[in-house]
């Protein structure tokens, strides 16, 4: 990048961890990051997979924590291993399609403890040990399908509607310290996570058609706009869920099982 | 597995079919009650009751409750 442009969006001299980095929107989000500057830490259970994102990253000083996110005593040993931090994504996360008819409490824990409880907990252990900067960005990967109802998606809809609203209080207790806090909420987006299970090509091509800009978002598209929640370029943004959907913001997306 | 026992769980994913009408030979897509969700359904039973993973494709290409059988007992 020619030095001489000012450029807001930059994460220069920035360290940010992303959880699910090895995969998907995490993986993205890592990448588009090392390119705008920052050095970032890559969380995940698996090493092999976190260093396959790195090999993709533009170099810097980049770091792999591995953890559980879902375990209390792994979090907090790699809290410990990290450095004070100007930026968080959490983005790791699991989808489910299950009838609400159908549901057990197992179904139920699975993704709250993935989709709610770990990123409550890992942000209340960083808080804990004061490892979050002041002026820092903190990001929370929701969906729309907090708003959006579909079929078999209640307790993941539900998950993504709880940590929205905890990203709000965050928002608000982390203010005076200039920290930031906000949410992004996509519309469907080509990763792993929506081809496991049932899911034919042809029927994700028909409802991808069904969106106004005719495609579902890649990682990058939400990448950047992680990059810019976390830049100065939004410093007085906080507390707010942005929607990123191509135009489908209420499209529900029926007739993919 | 037992395909009655299995029957009497498809059964219980209709709301307005009565389980008498479910037989092996049924053209369970067929029923005018079917729907997407049912699918999900099937594959959250088939998960919890028999441990078994199967794919709503998998699900599309059984003709009868006895393809569906099949199917879900070679797993």
């Amino acid at each position: 990048m020619n030095e001489g442009i000012y450029n807001p969006f930059t994460l220069k001299g920035r360290k940010v961890l992303v959880t699910g980095a090895s995969s998907g929107i995490g993986q993205g989000i890592a990448i588009a990051c090392s390119q705008a500057g920052a050095s970032v830490i890559l969380n995940g259970r698996n090493e092999t997979r976190l260093a396959e994102t790195i090999a993709l990253m533009k170099e810097g000083e980049h770091r792999i924590v591995t953890a559980d996110l879902t375990d209390a005593l792994s979090v907090k040993d790699a809290v410990s291993m990290l450095p004070g931090l100007d930026g968080i994504v959490h983005c790791a996360g699991i989808g489910q399609r299950i009838p609400c008819r159908e549901l057990r409490e197992d179904d139920i824990d699975e993704v709250m403890n993935t989709n709610f409880k770990a990123p409550v907990m890992l942000q209340a252990e960083i808080l804990r040990q004061k490892k979050m900067n002041r002026e820092g960005s903190i990001v929370f990967i929701a969906s729309i399908a907090a708003e959006s109802p579909s079929m078999g998606n209640a307790v993941y809809s539900a998950s993504k509607g709880a940590i929205i609203s905890y990203a709000n209080c965050l928002g608000v207790e982390l203010a005076p310290r200039h920290i930031r806090v906000n949410c992004i909420s996509p519309a469907m987006v080509r990763t792993g996570l929506i081809f496991k299970g049932a899911v034919t090509e042809e029927a994700l091509k028909a409802d991808e058609a069904r969106y106004p800009l005719k495609r579902y978002g890649t990682p990058k598209d939400i990448a950047y706009l992680t990059v810019y929640m976390l830049s100065e370029a939004s410093a007085w943004m906080t507390g707010s869920n942005v929607k990123i959907t191509g135009g489908a913001n209420s499209l529900i997306n029926n007739g993919l099982y | 597995m037992d395909i009655h026992e299995f029957i009497k769980q498809l059964a219980e994913q209709f709301d307005d079919t009565d389980p008498s009408e479910i037989k092996p030979d049924t053209k369970f897509q067929e029923l005018e009650d079917w729907s997407s969700l049912t699918a999900m359904g099937i594959i959250a039973f088939v998960k919890t009751i028999y441990g078994k993973e199967i794919t709503g494709l998998e699900i599309r290409s059984c003709s009868t409750v006895a393809d569906l059988f099949r199917i879900v007992s070679n797993k």
